[in-house]
């Protein structure tokens, strides 16, 4: 079946070579970092987490939304996401590996990673995201590889995979909550302490996850010879739709929280982040595109004579980039600002970690490629 | 490494009975939520600090305490505000104990520096969430870490409410002068996060700390806070003990007396 991987056209081959070049560079980049240190990086005393870690919090995001198309086809028996249900499940296996990745670069001392399985805590969250985690990446490695497998047999799926496709829709919650926990659980930390921030993860994701699946079957239509359908894509929109409006609502409870009841340690992130508070050549500037992007895709979306085509796949672009900038910058860095000591800190990525950071996409898209491409393989072949 | 399979289950299960025994008996024991942070259900010594503002105001300009820590222990002197060690440092007195400052404050009070340092909490975010056992509280109140375990995940400096630690972004080595260094502590390497330590390889040979020798206006007082005749008791008896946002539970054994 892999033999699918090694067919392609030209494009294909192209692509690989582009991905491969861009993660070729952000492995010398980070064979830098790895010399130098974190020093390399904007990251500072002050703001201590920055893009590495808000990639992989965004990340936990996408792999978690499977659960969006496998829990209508499977509990629901919404036939209409039958064909797309591994897409969702095969772009969890490259964003859970980007987040590890994110993860592991992110490490002052990347070779003492294991510590964490020799001395296992209990007590933090981060030795339970790391177990939920790796989990849902071998959940649905074998889910995805199983279901595909059967399809080229052109028989059907073992029976013994049904109760690991169930236990893979919690999981993919818990994976999602447990990230949250990471953030929600410091005490001073105030943009981030707070009941909501786990519903929050969730609406986040349960709309740049399917915004990104809506993107991919767009490409999957337009350069395999693989449709999943244009129903199957109106209905993410609709389940984008409801996410997304959740997502802006969740944070206008954040604002109304911290503004009515007026204490400073709640309104100051807020505030730096939205207006520029302390700074104003900060974040402000991503965070107005990520509002600005938003609204145009609710504007569409709303519209359901829109909800199709170019209008669609402009929308879910504007909502995946929207909520990348929300979830993968400002919400990770602007937890940091002010800092314990209230002082307002700079955060600016550096050449070195963006192109890191480029790199593991770029790792994460070339195995999303070639799960795809087996996919549409398969699918094509069956649908002759 | 010569744990077994059996072993390594049994810690990790033990561990876990503690953790979920630990949480259930917190949320259980609602009487003592506002006044129990840990320092009374100690039988043996509970190491702590009072600051004297009063002494340490004296001298503004005055780093004597931060000088004899930082080349006791080898910390190296980084610049660059972004990427420095403290172990001990100053910061404006609002920023430091901001419930107490107030815009009919006495100039002093506002301005001078104010002594910073870990506050070796009774109930520590950072060792809560350290995903290695890196850094952990001794029985006598003391958070530690240990150089060699430590991954620089930095998770430690997300839950520091009080932004204690510092993390080695570069080569710590590079910024200490040959004849600068102490040979009789050690030098650390990047990637790892540190902290005043309340200079525990003095203390467990019956030796002061280092800050606390070099003030000559005696603003720093070190002991066993739970003795009540010890010397840091006695400093604040009479006087308004405050700690560094002792409402987040965290229960700070550094206490700054006015």
């Amino acid at each position: 079946m892999f033999e699918k991987a090694l067919h392609g056209s030209r494009r294909y081959w192209m692509l690989l070579a582009t991905l491969g070049i861009i993660i070729t560079a952000g492995a010398i980049a980070y064979r830098f970092q790895l010399r130098e240190g974190l020093a390399l990086t904007g990251l500072s005393r002050s703001v201590s987490w920055g893009l590495y870690i808000a990639q992989f919090t965004f990340l936990v995001g996408v792999a978690a939304s499977a659960v969006t198309v496998v829990l209508p086809y499977y509990i629901h028996d919404y036939k209409t996401f039958g064909k797309i249900t591994i897409l969702g499940e095969f772009l969890a296996v490259p964003s859970v590996i980007m987040c590890l990745v994110f993860i592991l670069v992110d490490l002052g001392q990347p070779f003492r990673v294991f510590h964490v399985i020799m001395y296992p805590s209990l007590s933090s969250l981060m030795f339970w995201d790391t177990v939920v985690l790796g989990m849902y990446l071998v959940l649905n490695i074998v889910i995805g590889w199983t279901v595909i497998s059967a399809e080229y047999k052109r028989t059907a799926p073992p029976a013994w995979v049904k109760p690991l496709i169930y236990l893979s829709i919690p999981w993919a919650i818990s994976i999602h909550t447990v990230t949250a926990f990471l953030y929600a659980g410091l005490p001073g930390r105030d943009l981030w302490l707070t009941a909501i921030t786990g519903a929050r993860f969730l609406a986040s994701a349960f709309s740049s996850g399917p915004a990104l699946l809506v993107l991919l079957c767009g490409m999957s239509r337009r350069f395999t010879g693989f449709d999943p359908g244009e129903r199957a894509e109106r209905s993410l929109a609709v389940i984008i739709t409801y996410a997304f409006s959740a997502h802006v609502f969740f944070i206008v409870l954040e604002f109304f929280t911290a503004f009515y009841s007026g204490i400073p340690a709640q309104r100051a992130s807020l505030a730096h982040l939205y207006w520029g508070w302390g700074d104003p050549g900060s974040l402000t500037i991503f965070t107005w595109v990520s509002i600005a992007l938003g609204f145009g895709a609710l504007g569409v979306l709303y519209s359901p004579a829109r909800r199709r085509d170019g209008w669609l796949l402009a929308a879910v672009t504007a909502i995946f980039i929207s909520v990348w900038l929300e979830k993968g910058l400002g919400f990770v860095v602007g937890g940091f600002i002010p800092d314990p000591l209230e002082h307002v800190a700079v955060y600016r990525p550096t050449a070195v970690e963006s192109f890191i950071a480029a790199g593991v996409w770029a790792a994460g898209i070339l195995v999303l490629v070639i799960l795809f491409k087996i996919t549409s393989g398969v699918r094509a072949q069956a649908q002759r | 490494m010569n744990r077994t399979r059996r072993e390594f289950i049994r810690t990790a299960l033990e561990r876990g009975l503690v953790v979920i025994g630990g949480t259930a008996f917190a949320a259980l024991s609602c009487k003592d939520i506002f006044t129990d942070d840990g320092l009374k259900t100690h039988t043996g010594k509970r190491w702590g600090m009072a600051v004297d503002l009063l002494k340490c105001m004296k001298k503004e300009s005055c780093v004597d305490c931060i000088a004899a820590c930082h080349l006791g222990h080898n910390v190296p002197d980084i610049k660059e505000v972004k990427h420095a060690i403290t172990w001990i440092w100053k910061d404006e007195f609002e920023r430091v104990l901001p419930n107490v400052h107030d815009e009919y404050s006495p100039p002093a009070a506002r301005h001078a520096g104010t002594i910073l340092l870990c506050n070796h909490c009774a109930n520590p975010p950072c060792v809560r969430v350290c995903p290695a056992r890196a850094t952990w509280k001794r029985e006598d109140g003391i958070v530690v870490i240990d150089q060699h375990r430590c991954i620089g995940c930095r998770y430690c400096m997300a839950a520091c409410p009080y932004g204690s630690r510092s993390f080695n972004w570069s080569d710590p080595r590079k910024f200490l002068a040959k004849e600068r260094i102490t040979p009789a502590y050690p030098t650390r390497t990047k990637g790892t996060v540190e902290k005043c330590e309340f200079c525990v390889e003095r203390v467990d040979r019956g030796q002061g700390l280092l800050c606390v020798g070099a003030c000559k206006e005696k603003a720093l007082l070190f002991g066993d806070l739970n003795d009540p005749k010890s010397e840091v008791r006695a400093a604040m008896t009479g006087r308004t003990a405050l700690r560094r946002k002792s409402e987040l539970g965290t229960g700070p054994a550094v206490y700054y007396l006015l």
